[in-house]
């Protein structure tokens, strides 16, 4: 079993990681969408995704990591993120001012879609915070191994 | 009582993480002192801060750990240290003298509230409809701040990207 070329951790670290990074994904978006109900929000929520990607990547190497999420894909989503999570807020001018919150019905208390803007505020922040953190990652590993092969 | 001992260890942790040798040491100490912090949010009862400080610090070990600890860094350790030491020694007793006068003049902990966050808590479910109170306040509230501190964030991000991907095309050449 003296696989050398393959890129990544052992076999036992592949084998566990398979299982459990889509737990971790999950429980990421899970954070993300009851933000506005339970501890957490788009900034814890948004790093638990990236983690999630960065598990992947420390087990079973680049190329696999980046071929589920490649840096210009992450880019983009960051910029994306800045743009709904402003978008939102200039849609406040419906209502009258910046950032207001302008759906008429609040929703009841307790419920998964209830508070207005703020469900998609924690989303923009989590796309926002979880792309830009896995594009840092990446730029750095990049970065080390480019001036390793110099 | 468990808070005294977790700040006595995040103390500890820190003079470890600043004095030893090693640089991996170096960061595991500095990983301590952030689990430290986590715990000692949860002891505080602020369950928000405390899973962001879990996440962001292991985040941010990950990242020194297999990013940064390769480069060699110089460690400078020349002479003087008898007046590093005095001179530390000095501004820390002045830092306690003045830290003693204007914590005394501060009021308690929490008490008495202020007039714009009772409102925020007293009226805060009704008026946003989020049953998490933290997130009521930074996002509905105080959505300016968040808006700010997400702009800090992107230009961060471009700020790394457009630094290290310039060294890697001239290096790719």
């Amino acid at each position: 079993m003296e696989n050398k070329k393959e890129p990544g951790m052992t076999l036992i670290v592949k084998t566990i990681t398979r299982l459990t990074v889509g737990l971790i994904l999950l429980y990421g978006i899970y954070i993300v969408l009851h933000g506005h109900l339970t501890p957490g929000g788009g900034f814890a929520g948004g790093v638990i995704i990236a983690l999630s990607f960065v598990h992947l990547m420390l087990a079973f190497g680049r190329e696999t990591a980046l071929k589920k999420l490649s840096q210009t894909k992450a880019s983009i989503l960051e910029s994306l993120g800045a743009l709904m999570f402003l978008s939102v807020a200039l849609l406040g001018f419906l209502g009258g001012f910046f950032f207001f919150n302008f759906f008429a019905q609040k929703g009841t208390p307790f419920d998964l879609f209830s508070a207005g803007i703020i469900p998609l505020c924690n989303i923009a922040i989590c796309l926002k915070v979880g792309a830009g953190l896995f594009a840092i990652f990446v730029a750095l590993i990049l970065f080390k191994n480019l001036k390793k092969k110099e | 009582m468990e808070l005294y001992l977790l700040l006595l260890f995040m103390i500890l942790a820190a003079i470890v993480a600043v004095e030893i040798n090693d640089l991996l040491s170096s960061v595991i100490a500095v990983g301590a002192v952030g689990l430290g912090l986590c715990l000692t949010f949860l002891i505080l009862k602020a369950p928000d801060l405390a899973i962001t400080q879990l996440v962001v610090e292991i985040l941010s070990l990950i990242i020194l750990i297999r990013a940064t600890i390769k480069k060699d860094l110089p460690l400078v350790r020349d002479g003087r240290w008898l007046f590093n030491t005095l001179s530390t020694l000095l501004f820390i007793g002045f830092f306690l003298i003045f830290a003693w006068f204007a914590l005394k003049e501060l009021p308690e902990f929490g008490r008495p509230i202020m007039r714009i966050s009772k409102e925020y808590i007293e009226k805060g479910l009704q008026k946003t409809g989020a049953t998490n109170l933290v997130s009521a306040i930074i996002l509905d509230f105080r959505g300016y701040d968040t808006l700010g501190e997400a702009t800090v964030l992107f230009t961060a991000v471009m700020g790394v990207l457009a630094v290290i991907r310039m060294i890697g095309r001239i290096n790719g050449k």
